[in-house]
This record gives structure tokens, C-alpha cells and sequence, in this order.
């Protein structure tokens, strides 16, 4: 797939390129001043629907159609939240849209507000992201100085403020419902739905929760057209009528074992392995990727045979991985453990879980504290399938929890286990020749001193 | 009607009737097992224990498409055509993960925890549980910290369902619990300087599904299996909280709510919650005594036997005659009635007022709709309505008051009952004063006060649990409720002593009564056949009589 020209990134490397001259100057604002002047908020929703956005934030769902799900009419407030609170493992692209180009999302919200008829949006940032903070607020202050936000935006007769909320770090609080919580002001235990957002969000108002990325993505399909936007991509497939295509560029976070990481703008459907050839300069050290995360650590592992995979909404799936995610592809070199991998990432979701429903809280923890026996010698065969068992019974897919976190939780385990089992094996009957074949229940008094 | 399906049965609810699965399945005799949900108290969904299978039958075809995943039973609600599944095999194995799951960091110290024996997770672990432990884990530990006076955390057995942070935000109002920390540390706790200290603070340890709240109070005072119960109506005040009492070998161990959508819902006062320790009051008045020297100066009191008591209380009172009586509120309705009955028949004109009513503050109401009424007794609605019968005017205690001050009356029979310590004595020693010139005094009561000091006649009265009989609330709801527990030795309960006096033969029967006070009084009605343990609105009749539509 041919590389393409940078557009949401077009302001990287540019001097200046956050401040309004530098965005007005590469021809921002321009489309927001023509949509306000004239074209009507249901253009809008029609153009981003036509133009077929899925969101960028990870779970790909079509922004033109979440918007339609907001009541018609409503007679009282709507909200629009951006999720900036970017705390997927390895994902990187947004902190880079709101840092070298903040403008461009802002532009991307007046106009989505526009469409959803929301005179309100608030930004719900990462708190680990500073100069996102400052760069964002003074866009901000900025757009009002200029007139682009505030009350009756260029004469049109809307208005819109924008509220930068800084969040206090924590995972959940990506979960769209879990950031509402958040916004207002309570723990960020995600709410059980339906109500859906669009129906009961935000102060029990409609609410729309949109990614920075798709933000940005908005004001560039009404810059540069919904053909463009549709010109870049794969198409839906025709033999799947649930498949709605995977449209327009995407930043793609590539990091890890890598010669030259970073975040890098590509067309949806590349491929793993032309991204880490082309973009990343192939694996580090001459040395052969072992496995690698297709977006995120919550959406599993890829193993080296399964890099042609494109990296599309629907690819990834197709290996067993849970989809596309944000996009952050991170390279795992041969060297590493795969062990120490999964220990590593069910410490992040042991940490990382709200706490709410019973089979996450306990089963992230217990999956840690199962790997941490393994790795100080004391694993057994019977705890791989200890472990399967849980990455298929935990999660929202199966039922049994209230938010995707679970599901994020269990990838790893079900992917790392039924891709590398050989390899948890030799490392159990390596580590402890003596006991790994035992099937006898663990006495829990005796083995405290392995954790 | 819409028709739900529940494992294969199919049952009718109502057609307006909000419906979740578990309460579905329960009208079809399954219960499906929950620790989060409860019925007063918002939706979590979060203990993920009642996950059952549903799915829908199309009305046209009878086809029936299954959801192809798990999904909460507290959270989805029944409509016409839903399906419930309760014992598949998805279910059953999601269930006895659950209960893994919940135990990993559960301390398993069943025998020393309160809670064993009415402990869900002990019930649902014996029902749904696997029978071998896979986790490898310590899980014993015994962190235990007050979160305010009443209540105590038993930190490690919490299985974070969250019922007493919700109880103390959306029922209580005072948000004083929150949960701390994230993942498996989580914990619930008060903010420091802000300890559970609400008015319905005791609530959170019936909430809690197992025994990590634990009641101060009750505390390692007895297990819970030895304990009996009993249906019974708080007296506290006049809301009438239907309570059941708790008790064994004639020694009340607890109160706990008892469900009535017409009066409490589930909830109960604190203040009802812990009134019941002046039973076991070692101050209280425990036989029926006489002064000797009939001039009543002197302490020196003659107990007399009860069956003595019955003949020479009448001929006491006849002889003084102008007989003036304070039926007090606390009295059930059948022993107000008898009461009113006794005094007529030994005076035809005699003075009948209700008794002092206590009051004390004003009627607090809680955001979850729970209302302390001021007046903290149980029974003036009652009283009042017994008292039309005999005196239309219903004279009050201030109106005894003035009657006995105007020297009209030359004797009195004063009940009272009230529990002690009010934060003063019900009647002090001015007010008690008005009875000084009396020739007969018969003060009947719990504790000795200014009143009894003075009395010729002291008798024992009896106290919520050990009487059995009607109360009508604040709301003109009658509710019946037998005796829990026996007096103390020595002390017949005020309808015994009644009954007897009466001439009425063999034990004392409420009931009979009741029925009888039905017949003869178009206002008391209703209470006519058997009353439902939530009670019965004693208007219930004259609304319908007037043609206005029942409420509900």
C-alpha cells in the first residue's frame, strides 16, 4: 500500500504549527466558517456519515451513525465529550494531534457540536500529558479570542464552549461511560447500559463521546471532502454485510523493538509488516519480531507468521486478536519472554481495574498473582488452562462484566497462551522440574512465601 | 397479560408492572442468586451474580431467539414474550465462578464472623459454589476498623456490592461511606473526620450481604441461629415501623426491618433500632404493689398477688370514686378499649383522656422517603379512635390535667409505658404534683417516676415486644402483631391484668377482642378478620363507603 501524504499530521515539524496563524494559514477554520455559514447541522451528520469515520478511538464504531442516536429534537441540553484521557498501553497519536496541531481538533469539535446540536464539549485529558494541557488550553483561549467559540460562533447564531478537564490518571476513565463519571465528578466506575451516552449521558443529558483523532479526522473530511476521506482505505467487504469498510488515514503509534518508532500516518489496511519494514526501519538489531500487538495491549498479540495481516477494523480479528484498537502497534523482539509479557500486561490490568464488577477485580488480580507464581518457580501445566478459562469467561463479550476492560484483560492471556503455548511450558517445566506436572489443589497457607 | 417464561413455566405479571428478571423468577418460585441488587436501592449490576440467560419469543412466529450472551438479571427488565433461563449450564458455571471469584480474598473466618449462619455468601457458596479451591492464595486476614459508633468494617470480608455506599447516598442522604483505593485493593471506608453517624446508620449491616459490616451493638452476643423472630411493630414512634424482633430464651438480641411497602419499605430508625435495651432494664418495675399507710406519705410498699390485684384495684378505685384515666398511647387499641370498658363499669362517669404524649423534635424525613415522626408513640391514632366510642370530645393529657387540678376528680389510673430514658422523665415532679390530693392513685408504668413516687397503686407495665395486640400509625395504619417475648417474672402485661378485670375468662385473648371492638365500631371496622402482616388502612372503609377510590 503506497504511503500517503501526511494530512492529520501536517503540522508536525511545521514551526509554530499549533498557534492559529500557523492552522488558518494551511487553510483550517476556513471549512468550519463555510459549514456555519451555510449548511444546516444535518449536512453535517450526512457528510460524516457518508464519508464512512469509524471512530478512532477503539472500537471503530461509525461516528456519522453514534450521532444519529441522539433524540430528535431534544429540547434541553446536549454534550459532547472528547476523550483525550489516551492511556491505552503504547498509544501515542493523540497527545501528538493535541500537541503539534491543536487547532485542527479543535475545528474537528466546533463542527461535530455543530452537527449534534451541542453547545457544550469538554475535553477529558490524560493528566500525564502537560504540554498537551497548556497547548490545548491556549488553542482554546486562542478560538475564543478569534471568535470560533463562545456565544454566536461568526455571526451564525451558534455557540459553543469548550472545557478542558484534566483527569487524575487512572485507565477507566477512557471508558466512555467511566469518563462521564469522571466529568462529574465521581468515582469512574463505568454505568450499566442501556441508557446509552446518546440517550443518558452527561448529567443524565445526551451525550456524544468522540476521540481526538476522529475530531481531527471531521475537520479534515470538511476540508478536503468526503471523496478524499473515502479515496483512502479499505473498502467494506462485500461477502461480510456487517463490514462497514475502513475508510482514511490513520496514525498508527509504533513503538517497541523497532529501529525508528513513532507515530506515523497511514492509510487504513496496512499491513504490520509494511508498517514496521516502511515506516519503523524493521525490527531492532536485525533481530526477528516474536510477536506483535496489533493496537494496544488489550487487543492481543500477532505472531510473526500473522504480520501480512492489514491493519484495517476488521483485520486483526481475523488472527484472533480483538480488532484494531488505537492503532498502536508494538514490537516484541525474539529475545523476549513471553512470559515476562503476559506477567506484565496482567500487571496493568490488575492495576488498572476499576474494581467494580467481581470477575475483572478478582480475576485480574488472581491472573497476576498465578504469573507471578509461575515466574518465581512455582508454575504449573494446570495453571495455563487456570488462565484460559479465565480470558474466556471474563469480559463483556461473555457477559460478565459491566465494561470492555475485562475483555482487554483477557486478550493477552487467551492470545499469549493459545499462540505461545509451547513456549509457557517449556518455561513452567524449566522453572520448577519438580512440580510442574502436579494437579493437587495449591495449599494456600504453604505458598504464601512465593508472592 | 404479558407472559414471561421462566426455565420452561410461564407465568403472568401485571400489565403495568416494572419488572427486573430476578423478580420475575421469583414469581415463578426460582430465585435467582444476587448480593449487589437490592429492591430499595439503585442498579449496579456490578456483583454479576445473578447473570442468567434471556432471550425474547417473537409473538407471531413463537419462535424464540436467545441473547447470545450472559446478562445481569438485576438489570434487565421482563416484558411480554421475555425468556429467563436460571439453570443452564453457562449459568450454573458462571455462577460457581462468581463465587470463586469472591472468595480468593475472602477470609474464611465463618466461625468467629457474626454474619455465619445468614451469610449469603456462605448460602450461595453451599448452593452455587465449586467444591475445590483453585486459588492459590493467602486469604486470611482480619483488618477490622469502626466506620462510626454503631457500625464496625470487617475490612477483608467485604465483597464490594456496594449496598451501604448506595443506602447512605440515595436513602440516608449522608453519603458518609465510599469506596477507596481500585481492582481487588478496594475497600469501602469513611471519609476520616466524617464517621457513619446518620439516624439510620444501622441499616448498612442488614444491607450487607455478608459479614463485614457488623452491628456494635449485637456484636459476638449470640449466633445467629439461636435467635428466634418475631413480626412485630416498633414502638418508638408513630411511624410504626413493621419491625421483627429477635430473640431467644426471653432476651431481645436485635431489631431488624421487616418489608412494608405501606410504612417503612424495608428501612428502620436507628433510634427504633437499638430501643429495645430498656427491656432488659434492671430500674424497671417488676410487681404490683400497694402502699401501706393510706395516706400514701411513706415508702413502704405491699406487693400483692395478681389475682388479689384484679378485686381490690376495683374496690380501691369504687371506693375513691371520680375516676379519671390517661389511656396511654403506647397501649395497644384492645387494651385501650378494655381499659376504657374497666373504668366505665367502675365509674359510669368516668374521666377517659389519652395519656401524655411524647414528642421530641420534629418529623424528619430522608431523601429515600423515610420519615422519624416527632411523636414517639406508637399508638395516639389508635387511642384516639377507641376513645371517640366512649367520648366523642377525646380529651387530651393537658385536659386530665386540668380536670384532676380542678378537683373534679378524687381518683385516677394513669398508664403509661414509655420507654426510659426519654432524654427526660416522660412527667415531672410539677405535673406529678396535680395528682397530690387525689384519694387513689393507680399508676401503671415501666420505670418509677415522679408519678409513682405519689401513687397508692404502682403496677408494672409491659414494654413493645412482650404485648401483643394493634397499633394504628401515624398513616391510620392498623397493624397486629403478637407478643415476642414474656415479661419478666411478676409482671402481668396490661391486657392480662384488663382482661381479668373485666370478668373475662381463660388467657388473654387480643384477637377476640379486636373482633369485638371491629363489630361494635363502624371507625375500627376494618379491623374486623384477619389483618395482613403489612397492616390494613383503618379509612379503608369509609373511602370506599364514600364512593372515593381505595388507595392502592
Amino acid at each position: 500500500m503506497a504511503p500517503i501524504k501526511p494530512v492529520l499530521l501536517e503540522a508536525v515539524g511545521v514551526p509554530d504549527g499549533h498557534t492559529l496563524a500557523s492552522y488558518r494559514a494551511r487553510g483550517g477554520y476556513a471549512p468550519l466558517e463555510q459549514t456555519l455559514a451555510g449548511k444546516q447541522p444535518g449536512d453535517v451528520v450526512e457528510m460524516v456519515k457518508a464519508s464512512g469515520l469509524r471512530g478512532r478511538g477503539g472500537a471503530g464504531f461509525s461516528t456519522g451513525l453514534k450521532w444519529t442516536f441522539l433524540p430528535k429534537d431534544h429540547p434541553g441540553p446536549i454534550y459532547l465529550c472528547v476523550n483525550a484521557d489516551e492511556s491505552e498501553p503504547g498509544t501515542f497519536n493523540n497527545r501528538i494531534l493535541m500537541e503539534d496541531d491543536p487547532h485542527q481538533v479543535i475545528e474537528g469539535i466546533i463542527l461535530s457540536s455543530y452537527a449534534t446540536r451541542a453547545s457544550t464539549a469538554y475535553i477529558y485529558l490524560r493528566y500525564e500529558y502537560p504540554q498537551s494541557w497548556h497547548r490545548l488550553q491556549g488553542a482554546i483561549d486562542e478560538a475564543y479570542a478569534a471568535g470560533y467559540l463562545g456565544k454566536n460562533i461568526r455571526g451564525s447564531g451558534f455557540s459553543l464552549d469548550v472545557f478542558l478537564h484534566r483527569g487524575a490518571a487512572a485507565y477507566i476513565c477512557g471508558e466512555e461511560t467511566g469518563l462521564i463519571e469522571s466529568l462529574e465528578g465521581k468515582r469512574a466506575w463505568p454505568r450499566i447500559k442501556p441508557p446509552f451516552p446518546a440517550i443518558e449521558g452527561l448529567f443524565r443529558k445526551p451525550t456524544v463521546v468522540n476521540n481526538i483523532e476522529t475530531m481531527a479526522c471531521v475537520a479534515q473530511i470538511a476540508r478536503r471532502g468526503v471523496e478524499w476521506f473515502r479515496s483512502i482505505g479499505v473498502p467494506s467487504d462485500p461477502n461480510n454485510p456487517r463490514d462497514p469498510g475502513s475508510y482514511g488515514p490513520k496514525l498508527y503509534c509504533l513503538s517497541g523493538h523497532v529501529e525508528r518508532p513513532g507515530c506515523y500516518e497511514a492509510p487504513l489496511g496496512i499491513t504490520a509488516r509494511q508498517l514496521i519494514d516502511h515506516y519503523g526501519g524493521g525490527v531492532w538489531k536485525g533481530r526477528k519480531a516474536k510477536a506483535v500487538i496489533p493496537g494496544g495491549i488489550s487487543m492481543g498479540l500477532m505472531t510473526e507468521g500473522e504480520l501480512d495481516t492489514p491493519l484495517d477494523f476488521a483485520g486483526p480479528g481475523k488472527v484472533g486478536c480483538l480488532g484494531l484498537g488505537t492503532a498502536a502497534v508494538v514490537v516484541i523482539d525474539e529475545t523476549v519472554s513471553i512470559v515476562d509479557f503476559l506477567h506484565n500486561s496482567c500487571r496493568f490490568f490488575a492495576h488498572e481495574s476499576c474494581g467494580q464488577c467481581t470477575p475483572c477485580r478478582e480475576g485480574t488480580s488472581w491472573s497476576l498473582r498465578i504469573l507471578e507464581r509461575i515466574r518465581a518457580g512455582k508454575g504449573r501445566l494446570q495453571d495455563l488452562d487456570l488462565l484460559l478459562e479465565m480470558g474466556n469467561t471474563m469480559g463483556m463479550m461473555p457477559g460478565s462484566t459491566i465494561c470492555g476492560l475485562a475483555d482487554g484483560a483477557a486478550w493477552p492471556m487467551k492470545n499469549a497462551i493459545r499462540k505461545f503455548r509451547g513456549e509457557f511450558e517449556d518455561y513452567i517445566r524449566r522453572t520448577n522440574p519438580d512440580g510442574w506436572m502436579v494437579t493437587d489443589p495449591v495449599p494456600a497457607l504453604a505458598i504464601v512465601g512465593a508472592h | 397479560m404479558p407472559q414471561v417464561i421462566v426455565d420452561g413455566q410461564e407465568i403472568e405479571i401485571g400489565a403495568h408492572e416494572r419488572l427486573n428478571c430476578i423478580e420475575a423468577a421469583r414469581r415463578a418460585g426460582k430465585e435467582i442468586p444476587h448480593y449487589c441488587w437490592h429492591p430499595g436501592l439503585s442498579v449496579v449490576a456490578s456483583c454479576r451474580m445473578c447473570l442468567i440467560e434471556t432471550g425474547q419469543r417473537d409473538a407471531a412466529t413463537g419462535r424464540i431467539a436467545m441473547v447470545p450472551k450472559l446478562v445481569p438479571g438485576c438489570q434487565t427488565p421482563v416484558k411480554d414474550g421475555t425468556v429467563i433461563v436460571t439453570e443452564s449450564a453457562l449459568v450454573k458455571e458462571s455462577r460457581a465462578r462468581v463465587e470463586e471469584a469472591l472468595l480468593i480474598d475472602h477470609p474464611i473466618d465463618c466461625p468467629i464472623c457474626d454474619k455465619a449462619g445468614e451469610c449469603l455468601l456462605q448460602d450461595y457458596h453451599f448452593e452455587h459454589g465449586q467444591p475445590q479451591r483453585r486459588a492459590d492464595l493467602q486469604p486470611f486476614h482480619s483488618r477490622r476498623r469502626d466506620v462510626g459508633p454503631t457500625v464496625t468494617l470487617f475490612v477483608d470480608r467485604c465483597i464490594m456490592c456496594t449496598r451501604c455506599v448506595r443506602f447512605t447516598r440515595e436513602v440516608s442522604g449522608t453519603g458518609e461511606l465510599m469506596v477507596t483505593s481500585r481492582g481487588a485493593k478496594e475497600e469501602i471506608d469513611s471519609f476520616p473526620g466524617f464517621p457513619l453517624d446518620n439516624k439510620l446508620a444501622g441499616h448498612v449491616v442488614d444491607l450487607c450481604p455478608v459479614g463485614a459490616l457488623g452491628d456494635r451493638d449485637f456484636l459476638y452476643q449470640q449466633r445467629v441461629w439461636f435467635l428466634k423472630h418475631e413480626a412485630n411493630v416498633c414502638g418508638g414512634c408513630a411511624t410504626g415501623c413493621s419491625i421483627i424482633t429477635e430473640h431467644n430464651q426471653d432476651t431481645v438480641y436485635r431489631l431488624k426491618p421487616r418489608e412494608n411497602p405501606h410504612v417503612n419499605k424495608w428501612w428502620m430508625c436507628d433510634e427504633g433500632r437499638y430501643g429495645w435495651h430498656h427491656l432488659h432494664d434492671p430500674a424497671r418495675l417488676l410487681s404490683a404493689e400497694r402502699r401501706t399507710a393510706p395516706d400514701r406519705s411513706g415508702a413502704a410498699w405491699q406487693t400483692i398477688d395478681w389475682p388479689e390485684v384484679v378485686d381490690r384495684l376495683r374496690s380501691d378505685l369504687a371506693a375513691a370514686g371520680g375516676l379519671a384515666v390517661a389511656v396511654s398511647p403506647m397501649l395497644t387499641v384492645e387494651e385501650a378499649w378494655m381499659l376504657c370498658a374497666v373504668a366505665r363499669s367502675i365509674d359510669p362517669a368516668a374521666f377517659l383522656a389519652v395519656g401524655h404524649v411524647p414528642r421530641q423534635g420534629s418529623d424528619e424525613t430522608f431523601p429515600g422517603g423515610f420519615t422519624i415522626r416527632a411523636e414517639k408513640c406508637p399508638n395516639r391514632h389508635g387511642v384516639e379512635a377507641v376513645l371517640a366510642l366512649f367520648d366523642p370530645a377525646v380529651p387530651g393529657w393537658d385536659d386530665l390535667l386540668a380536670h384532676v387540678r380542678g378537683g373534679r376528680a378524687r381518683s385516677a389510673w394513669v398508664t403509661a409505658g414509655y420507654p426510659a430514658p426519654w432524654p427526660a422523665p416522660w412527667i415531672d415532679a410539677d405535673t406529678a404534683a396535680a395528682f397530690a390530693g387525689l384519694s387513689c392513685l393507680v399508676v401503671q408504668d415501666l420505670f418509677p417516676s415522679a408519678l409513682s413516687d405519689q401513687a397508692t397503686w404502682r403496677l408494672p407495665a409491659v414494654g413493645f415486644a412482650e404485648r401483643a395486640g394493634t397499633w394504628v400509625n401515624a398513616g391510620h395504619r392498623a397493624q397486629c402483631f403478637e407478643q415476642a417475648i414474656r415479661p419478666p417474672a411478676g409482671v402481668w402485661p396490661e391486657g392480662r391484668l384488663l382482661w381479668n378485670m373485666l370478668g373475662r375468662r381463660g388467657l388473654y385473648d387480643p384477637v377476640a377482642v379486636r373482633r369485638q371492638i371491629a363489630g361494635a365500631a363502624a371507625s375500627l371496622a376494618a379491623l374486623d378478620g384477619d389483618v395482613p402482616a403489612t397492616g390494613i388502612d383503618l379509612r379503608i372503609l369509609q373511602l370506599a363507603s364514600n364512593g372515593t377510590p381505595s388507595p392502592a
